[in-house]
């Protein structure tokens, strides 16, 4: 068990790689009650979310969901979070737990008239369905079919299921009463699916390339350079840190969030490597691990934006020895057809 | 757990197979399964000269890096390049192929400082 933001959680189970394995090939479900859910409702709600984050809420529908990002003045990442429309003027923000607190106060000192905000992160748990069999174990515990598209939020009981997921597999993540988490973990055990912790879960992003926060996002990037241009609606009147980000765009990104992968046998790649490009240090890795899936030390780090490019070789350090890896496209792993 | 009866065992989970005046060095079963999925190792340099309680060796999971304490003091006679290419015979083998390296004691005297299988077995609670 580790501290994890104040919460007690497993690295692993069975083991990182068995873990792994199983979200890749069948099913693995992992804890994720530490994550943050936040109410939004009232007449302004849409509009107020609008101002807040990068993606465009106005144009989510009821009954989706979507990746967005909540900047600072500078265009930096205070967090990234999934906003699900539960109805026209409802919402449920799902945020990373170690930034509930600062989050919260972020929003609340920026309530609007017509809004609500409701911080109801103690009162539920989630619980992460991931693999290709996460639609046999829907089938079991919730019943019925598992939408087959991305994003789709459906209303179980007293709680919320969406089909998201952090692995790159198919799956859903089910917010439900903290009541009701025991039973419901059990009963996806029972379906097949394997109990994973977040060294899995860590292996299993990095692979995808999904960023973590405090790790591969902070203050002091932004969306740009982390590569998550897509969640950024440039087309919204305004949201906070949009001018930032705008003039960050007419001037060149500076530097960009690349992927990497080892190029010769080395350790496992860890966070806080620095990386090397011609024996002069380009940055550090952010977030590093030994792929399960690739057999090989994968990591991410911002290069100087001329460096960023799939095919540059650079060389990590690790332990005053050096290792040849490459600029890699993202993801650094894709399922087999 | 296993814990064989003809080695010496240090605190921080290493354990030496003396013959003569050569010691082999690896790490416990309870070590390898705290670590669990060992996916690097790096035995010393043939000749390097090791003080107990020296890194000697690091091996890596994918969860940490651990560092390998010389549970003696001494020269490095051999390194297992088996374990470099095949770092999981870590978890499958730790106190047969799963060797690290071999060192000429250079203080045998320092043997009694580590702990007997009684005394380790009582460490881990085994």
């Amino acid at each position: 068990m580790v501290d994890f933001a104040g919460w007690e959680m497993p690295v692993q189970y069975s083991g990182i790689l068995d873990e792994h394995r199983a979200v890749r090939e069948s099913a693995g479900v992992f804890d994720v009650s530490h994550m943050g859910e936040f109410f939004v409702s009232g007449p302004a709600g849409a509009a107020w979310l609008d101002s807040l984050l990068t993606n465009n809420v106005a144009a989510l529908e009821s009954g989706r969901a979507h990746y967005s990002l909540m900047l600072n003045e500078r265009g930096g990442v205070i967090d990234d979070l999934i906003v699900y429309r539960l109805g026209p003027s409802e919402f449920l923000l799902v945020v990373n737990a170690s930034m509930i607190g600062e989050d919260a106060e972020w929003m609340k000192a920026r309530l609007r008239e017509g809004v609500e905000f409701e911080n109801r992160s103690g009162d539920y748990a989630a619980l992460a369905v991931q693999g290709s069999d996460a639609g046999k174990i829907f089938e079991k515990v919730i019943g019925g079919v598992m939408p087959s598209e991305r994003n789709c939020v459906l209303e179980i009981g007293e709680g919320f299921l969406v089909t998201t997921g952090y692995t790159g597999e198919k799956g859903f993540e089910w917010i439900l009463p903290a009541a009701e988490a025991t039973d419901a973990w059990g009963r996806i055990l029972e379906a097949g699916a394997k109990p994973c912790g977040l060294g899995a879960r860590d292996t299993l992003r990095l692979e995808m390339c999904y960023p973590l926060n405090g790790s591969d996002l902070s203050p002091d990037h932004t969306p740009l350079e982390a590569g998550l241009g897509y969640f950024v609606d440039f087309t919204k009147p305004d949201f906070i840190g949009k001018e930032a980000l705008a003039a960050q765009e007419a001037a060149g990104i500076p530097r960009r969030l690349c992927a990497l992968k080892a190029m010769e046998k080395s350790p496992p790649l860890r966070p806080h490597y620095p990386v090397f490009i011609g024996g002069e240090q380009v940055g550090e890795t952010t977030s590093g691990a030994h792929s399960p899936s690739l057999g090989c030390g994968i990591a991410m780090a911002y290069l100087p934006a001329d460096a960023g490019k799939p095919g540059q070789e650079v060389a990590i350090e690790v332990r005053g020895k050096k290792f040849r890896a490459c600029v890699h496209k993202k993801p650094l792993y894709q399922k087999a057809s | 757990m296993n814990v064989p009866d003809n080695l010496r065992y240090a605190e921080s989970h290493e354990w030496i197979l003396v013959e003569g005046d050569t010691g082999t060095v690896g790490i416990t079963d309870h070590a390898q399964a705290e670590l669990t999925d060992i996916v690097f190792a790096e035995p010393p340099a043939l000749g390097k000269s090791l003080k107990a309680g020296d890194v000697g060796a690091v091996v890596e999971s994918v969860k940490a890096a651990s560092d390998i304490y010389s549970p003696v003091s001494g020269e490095v006679l051999a390194r297992n390049e088996v374990i470099e290419r095949t770092p999981a015979l870590l978890n499958t083998d730790p106190f047969g192929d799963g060797w690290i390296y071999k060192i000429r004691l250079s203080n045998p005297a320092e043997l009694e400082s580590l702990k007997d299988p009684a005394a380790y077995r009582a460490q881990i609670g085994a």
